[in-house]
């Protein structure tokens, strides 16, 4: 190295894999890649690695899936069982059914596949939901974020939407069930409705393509579409750099963490295996989804405890939790000899309406009632924004109302009470859940706030009571290294923005609006200790004594 | 005929005419009391195990039944109700009620068999009613597929197609039929106790139902080929599942994995 750049001659490696990796990288310049993405930081908090389990799960669902793809025939074509499960040996079903059978049955390692597929599924739409409650609670989708945001949405979307055309292929009872409500929910579309149900099922539901159809949704465009939301997701986590959580040395313009090689790269790597284990343990000790206990599709048995898989429990938990009167007001409908089933469509379309269009616009509207358009890169911690955490606990709450709905039945069996008042108790928290969860999240979050700024300022009570020589007790409070202080003061509380006029010398209305919310965000606010009040907090006389004690003397 | 009527002499006509005579009256009266069997119960109830169960009735059910079983404000009338509905009842602990509530539940059994058998007795002697079934009905050995067919069109939407119980309006629901014994299945089908309907011989043939029993039999005993069951409730059981336990142990993982440096 030291004279060698002087008219050097071409680098000649002196093995034989030496000179392979050079033909290789002076060709795809695999050395230039590598320093740029070994050297990404990426921080190291057990949070940040749901987004991680959803990748590694989507993986273990395109190599499970595979395997299954050999084995499986989409046909709805009526056949005879004649597999080696006895108790349908000879019924009537699909051919669709029937190869499932075989899968679970007659293939080996087929069972196992099959349920290594439907646990990574449910575990891969299960750590999309909790990574993003993280990236919300913290604050992670504000510029430059908010792009990446509405991509980890529509992979939300996607995650669903794959899962529920998988979950519908096998055609047993359970899946046409399932189907039966996606074909009635689109025949309550007004007008159009019944054309889009033909249209899909090609004919009357359940028609003879309906199968063939979502197995191609399922094995082709939804897997395509998330592959490339996930690449442009991960795209974009590179060029914005990852978010931290706040701490000393860390600030909006550095990452504080360990580089991708080789430490992390080893780290995640292990950390793949490590899922793939977890599922697969699963598949090995729990059933998922029998389907040989449901039997063949038919229109005809609805068996009870039938429910969609997790992600899809909220709409049919709204579902289930709207009345078909209201009082005495039917709330189906026939307008100009039309059937408007608003009995189906509200509950089916607009709960999960509002929660996807809350949850896309966002970054936005915060961005609008805060007008802060600065880039964040440290995260803020969830009590450090009481609304925003209370808006999302307000959120979650509605969701999880909704979701509960889905096994009121089970609720009712399983704790013993009326199947009845839970859905009377759940319909009254669709409403009321979402407002008392706001006000106790604000609340607590607020409390904690105050409970930090009072650690940060008088220290950490000890328990020990002390006399003073005046006779006088008092508590020792040990203050806190400089460390564990910066992590209770170093962040920002935004103050209420109020209405300024624009450059015509006039308040909108627009512009009022967004004062009042800001003012609803930001009224209440707890102020992080600024270091004026940490010096005056030195001259209270706890820490003095605390002082005193550890040098075993009174000074003052 | 010219064969025959020279061996009428033979020495053993005698005893082979005997014996042909024997068979037939003998097998004669086997179909007459078999058939009888089929419409009445198949325990003759001779007129003490009447007089017994009158005795148990008066001392155990009267009080809601009313003497004589013909009901009172507290119970119904068990006139007609048959044997059937007094072996399900008190051969499942669920009568005499422990207390008022949404439907009456099992519990552990207050009468032994001859009690239980001499209470039917009594009561299927006050009004003609389904008698016990023959335990060839009731053990199997019929056609499980069918079976499952009956099942899913006509019992699972209640009993959960797996048979692990579901919930009814108001407190009331339909029990898990694994262990229950294939008499009561079968008793319960042509009685209809509690909220159940009942499912007569037209509905659901004799042989219907014992491919049913059949069926609930075999798929109790295969177990679960794909491992724990999860009380076969479906997705909200494995939902719950994999979020407490799936994403738990993995959320222990990734603290383990960061543990070192925050």
């Amino acid at each position: 190295m030291s004279a060698a750049s002087t008219a050097e001659p071409a680098f000649v490696a002196k093995t034989k894999t030496g000179r392979i990796t050079d033909f290789v990288d002076s060709r795809v310049g695999g050395s230039g890649i590598l320093r740029e993405f070994g050297r990404k930081v990426f921080p190291d908090h057990w949070s940040f690695m749901f987004g991680e389990v959803a990748l590694y799960s989507f993986v273990i669902l395109l190599l499970s899936g595979t395997f299954l793809t050999f084995f499986f025939d989409p046909s709805m074509a009526e056949t005879h069982y004649d597999g080696s499960y006895v108790p349908l040996k000879g019924v009537e079903m699909s051919v669709a059914y029937s190869s499932s059978l075989n899968i679970s049955f007659d293939v080996r390692g087929g069972l196992f596949m099959r349920q290594v597929h439907h646990w990574a599924a449910l575990l891969f739409v299960a750590s999309v939901a909790v990574h993003m409650l993280r990236v919300f609670f913290t604050g992670a989708f504000r510029r430059p974020r908010e792009m990446n945001w509405v991509v980890g949405c529509v992979l939300l979307i996607l995650a669903m939407a794959a899962g529920f055309t998988g979950y519908s292929l096998p055609d047993d009872l359970l899946s046409g069930n399932g189907l039966r409500i996606i074909d009635g929910v689109i025949k309550s579309i007004p007008v159009i409705g019944t054309y889009i149900s033909f249209f899909l099922f090609g004919g009357e539901f359940p028609g003879t393509a309906i199968i063939s159809r979502l197995y191609m949704l399922h094995i082709l465009l939804v897997p395509a579409l998330i592959l490339l939301m996930i690449v442009m997701h991960l795209f974009m986590v590179v060029v914005h750099k990852h978010t931290q959580y706040p701490g000393p040395g860390r600030n909006d313009n550095n990452v504080v963490g360990y580089p991708l090689g080789p430490v992390y790269a080893a780290k995640a790597g292990g950390f793949f295996f490590i899922v793939f284990g977890v599922i697969a343990l699963m598949a090995a000790f729990f059933t998922i989804n029998p389907i040989w206990n449901y039997g063949p599709y038919d229109p005809s048995p609805v068996s009870a405890g039938t429910q969609p898989d997790w992600y899809i429990g909220f709409v049919d938990g709204a579902l289930r939790l709207m009345p078909g009167t209201l009082g005495n007001w039917h709330v189906e409908q026939i307008f100009f000899g039309h059937v408007f089933t608003f009995n189906v469509l509200l509950p089916a379309l607009v709960p999960a309406g509002i929660l996807f269009t809350v949850m896309f616009t966002y970054p936005w509207i915060e961005r609008w009632v805060t007008k802060d358009d600065r880039e964040h890169h440290v995260l803020d911690r969830p009590r450090n924004a009481p609304t925003r955490t209370a808006i999302g606990m307000a959120g979650f709450v509605w969701y999880c109302v909704m979701w509960a709905a889905a096994g009121s039945d089970l609720i009712a069996t399983h704790f013993g009470v009326s199947l009845n008042d839970v859905t009377y108790w759940l319909r009254a928290l669709f409403f009321v859940g979402p407002i008392i969860a706001f006000i106790v999240t604000k609340r607590v979050a607020l409390a904690l706030q105050r409970k930090d700024r009072e650690i940060a300022l008088h220290g950490r009570e000890t328990g020990r009571i002390v006399r003073l020589p005046h006779g006088e007790f008092i508590e020792v409070h040990a203050p806190l290294d400089e460390y564990k202080r910066y992590k209770l003061v170093g962040f920002e509380s935004p103050q209420v923005q109020p209405a300024v006029p624009n450059e015509h010398g006039v308040v909108t209305r627009k512009e009022k609006r967004r004062a009042l919310l800001s003012r609803w965000f930001f009224e209440d606010r707890v102020a992080p200790a600024t270091p004026a009040e940490l010096e005056a907090a030195h001259g209270h006389g706890h820490e003095a004594v605390e002082a005193a004690e550890g040098t075993k003397s009174l000074t003052h | 005929m010219k064969a025959l009527s020279q061996k009428r002499r033979h020495p053993l006509a005698a005893i082979a005419l005997l014996l042909m005579g024997l068979l037939i009256t003998g097998g004669l009266y086997a179909v007459a009391t078999s058939m009888n069997e089929a419409k009445a119960s198949t325990t003759t109830a001779s007129a003490s195990d009447v007089e017994e169960g009158g005795k148990l009735f008066a001392a155990n059910c009267a009080t809601c039944h009313g003497m004589g079983a013909s009901g009172s404000k507290d119970g119904p009338s068990l006139v007609g109700v048959g044997a059937a509905a007094v072996d399900f009842q008190v051969g499942t602990g669920r009568m005499p009620m422990q207390m008022n509530g949404p439907q009456a539940m099992k519990k552990p059994v207050q009468f032994n068999e001859q009690q239980t058998s001499q209470l039917a007795a009594y009561v299927a002697s006050l009004g003609a009613g389904p008698a016990i079934p023959a335990d060839e009905l009731t053990n199997g050995g019929g056609d499980a597929a069918a079976g499952g067919e009956l099942f899913r069109t006509n019992c699972a939407m209640c009993h959960n197609a797996a048979a692990a119980g579901g919930a009814l309006t108001r407190g009331k629901f339909a029990p898990a039929l694994a262990d229950v014994t294939g008499k009561h299945i079968y008793e319960a089908m042509v009685t209809g106790p509690q909220n159940m309907p009942v499912f007569n011989d037209a509905n659901i043939t004799p042989e219907g139902k014992k491919d049913i029993i059949t069926f609930l039999k075999q798929i109790e005993s295969t177990g679960s080929p794909g491992g724990a069951d999860l009380g076969s409730l479906g997705p909200v059981a494995e939902g719950l599942f994999v979020w407490v336990a799936g994403l738990g142990v993995i959320i222990a993982f990734t603290i383990w994995l960061t543990s070192r440096t925050s």
